[in-house]
């Protein structure tokens, strides 16, 4: 019992951090059809800017999140208007793979190239330093930070796609994507405000999910590949899908992690393809 | 691994033809890398190790149109499966390539298996996992492969029992260009099969493919087995002339840059792959002496300027071209 309440904060806050960060590379997935595996790339700039305003700027905790997000839509703005548009919806997979791979390398080096080669702190505040207690148990604050952003995250996320005008353009451009242009959509400005909504959400969970994983230099490498199965799982462009593949992965992961720490992510694979073979569309997707 | 595709007398004097060329490219191509680097005949074997590795994924991606990130597993299996029947004390440099090659195609049936049931990002994703899966094992059983040290002491005999091993790698260069030659011949010869064929015709339409009664399944497994065979050949090439095998040939970056070098050099054609490694590799070779992150942020760069401008590959686009420019002179 002891063992089960150690894992579930730290299992709920790890799947809320993948949610966070991999809800944008769902809604880019399931609209623009692109299997965007530079999206811990942006993650990466997003910690790398947040660190930089802490350590160097010396600003507060709210404001650094703020100028990461705020900045890595900036900088990702000159990647969508040259390269991104070119393979919304058309292209084959295997040309967007080796395209954002290679967007993926070019950030990796730039990014290293100027804020070095060593990890990167983020600072906590004082408020998010202690531990925190539950009543029965005393569990980080920081987790409990964390679990709380997804939350809002994902509250937010339902209420502006279901309840907003957005929404509605987002869903018609993502059902039919011609019929909606017909219709007098500008499916071009839903794509482009879509893609500054996904790399938004990346940053914001690579700066919130610092303490999980940590920023370094090959940040966007490493996970590349854990973001893409979070959203594959879940299945391409669902809201609930990436909660549940999110909060189901982060157990597999950590689980394993915990009972078995020399298999590393064995398990988190093993239920990866058991997921993925029984629901080829993702357990809450749909069949394009 | 022929088939008999070439029955015409006239067909068959021309695929003669074609493999007398490939044999003379590449014993060529080997010719002048022993004479003109004679120094850097080590990092060309490990080229050619490489070079199997890619050729095989061409078979599953350019012949196939199967998108796969986990097509390292297929060559690191092999490595550590020849690495050790040698520690077990099969050290006969052929048998070593045997029990890769096998090794090899029992891999790429279980992941054949399991990543062609699907198309599309259950594809992809399928062959990433089996790829993670296989490098956690790695790690895991270090019984077997080293853990993280990887598995060392590996020390082959002589070939056919009378040329050993030199240390300035001589001998396993030869060794590794006569293997890359007669794969190669093999395997443009295979490629030219009705079951090749058959495959291409799979990739450019499955649906209709199905509907003229083509059995799509067992045939991409079957080439999955193939191209395990021969990524098995060049992971155990690997572990022959190095010695030593780690957790890296089995890693996801493996996997990525594999595709990557398919991808720079054209993938569905047999010289695409192998020219891709090269140049990969010599670009890897010249340019990552630098600093590691201006090697990253220079084949970043490649990389989208091939996707964009070149997305058939270098090679394609050159026979392209030649085309072109034939049939702008016969039309002349």
């Amino acid at each position: 019992m002891q063992t089960v309440l150690g894992i579930l904060p730290d299992a709920l806050a790890y799947g809320m951090v993948l949610f966070t960060i991999s809800i944008g590379l769902s809604i880019m997935m399931g609209l623009m059809r692109v299997v965007n595996l530079a999206h811990g790339a942006f993650a990466m700039i997003g910690g790398y800017l947040a660190s930089f305003a802490l350590v160097s700027l010396g600003v507060s905790y709210p404001v650094a999140i703020l100028i990461a997000v705020i900045g890595t839509v900036i900088v990702s703005v000159p990647f969508e208007f040259l390269l991104y548009r070119r393979i919304y919806r058309r292209s084959d997979e295997l040309t967007q793979i080796l395209l954002t791979i290679g967007i993926t390398f070019f950030i990796v080096g730039i990014a290293n190239y100027i804020f070095g080669p060593t990890s990167k702190p983020i600072p906590l505040p004082e408020l998010l330093k202690g531990p925190f207690d539950l009543g029965f148990r005393m569990i980080p604050a920081h987790r409990l930070f964390v679990i709380g952003c997804g939350v809002v995250t994902a509250v937010a996320l339902w209420l502006l796609i279901e309840k907003t005008e957005f929404g509605v353009r987002l869903r018609a451009a993502v059902d039919n994507g011609d019929m909606a242009e017909a219709l007098g959509i500008r499916t071009q400005v839903v794509y482009s405000a879509t893609f500054a909504l996904a790399v938004g959400l990346a940053a914001f969970g690579g700066v919130v999910g610092a303490e999980l994983l940590p920023v370094e230099p090959f940040y966007a490498l490493r996970y590349m590949v854990t973001f893409l199965v979070v959203v594959s799982v879940g299945g391409a462009g669902s809201v609930t899908g990436a909660l549940a593949a999110s909060l189901l992965l982060g157990l597999a992961d950590t689980t394993g992690k915990y009972l078995a720490p020399e298999f590393g992510e064995f398990f988190f694979y093993v239920a990866v393809i058991v997921i993925v073979y029984i629901f080829p569309h993702g357990l809450f997707g749909r069949a394009h | 691994m022929t088939t008999t595709s070439d029955t015409a007398g006239p067909v068959a004097t021309a695929g003669l033809r074609n493999d007398l060329m490939a044999a003379a490219i590449i014993a060529g191509l080997g010719a002048i890398g022993y004479f003109v680097f004679p120094d850097d005949l080590a990092f060309l074997t490990r080229v050619i190790g490489l070079a199997f590795l890619v050729i095989s994924l061409d078979l599953v991606t350019g012949y196939c149109g199967v998108a796969t990130l986990g097509h390292a597993a297929l060559f690191g299996v092999a490595a550590y499966a020849a690495g050790n029947a040698a520690l077990a004390g099969i050290t006969d440099p052929i048998a070593m390539l045997l029990v890769g090659a096998v090794a090899g195609t029992c891999t790429g049936l279980v992941s054949g298996l399991l990543v062609t049931r699907f198309r599309g990002l259950p594809q992809l994703v399928l062959s990433i996992a089996f790829g993670q899966l296989v490098a956690a094992l790695a790690n895991k059983l270090s019984s077997i492969t080293g853990g993280s040290d990887g598995l060392a002491g590996i020390s082959p005999g002589p070939v056919f029992g009378v040329f050993n091993f030199d240390m300035f790698g001589r001998t396993g260069y030869v060794f590794s260009v006569a293997v890359l030659l007669i794969a190669m011949v093999a395997l443009l010869r295979f490629a030219r099969s009705p079951f090749s064929l058959m495959c291409r015709a799979i990739k450019d339409d499955t649906l209709r493919a199905r509907m003229i009664g083509v059995r799509v399944y067992p045939r991409l497994v079957i080439m999955y087995c193939v191209a395990g065979a021969v990524a098995g050949l060049g992971g155990a090439l690997t572990a022959i002339n190095t010695g030593v095998v780690g957790l890296d040939s089995v890693g996801f970056e493996r996997s990525a840059e594999a595709l990557i070098m398919l991808i720079l050099g054209g993938a569905g054609n047999l010289w695409g792959a192998l020219i891709g490694a090269i140049l990969f590799e010599l670009f890897h070779h010249y340019v990552s002496a630098a600093s590691p992150f201006h090697w990253m942020i220079l084949v970043g760069l490649l990389l989208i300027v091939v996707v964009l401008f070149f997305p058939r590959g270098l090679v394609n686009e050159v026979v392209r071209r030649i085309e072109d420019f034939r049939q702008a002179r016969a039309v002349r």
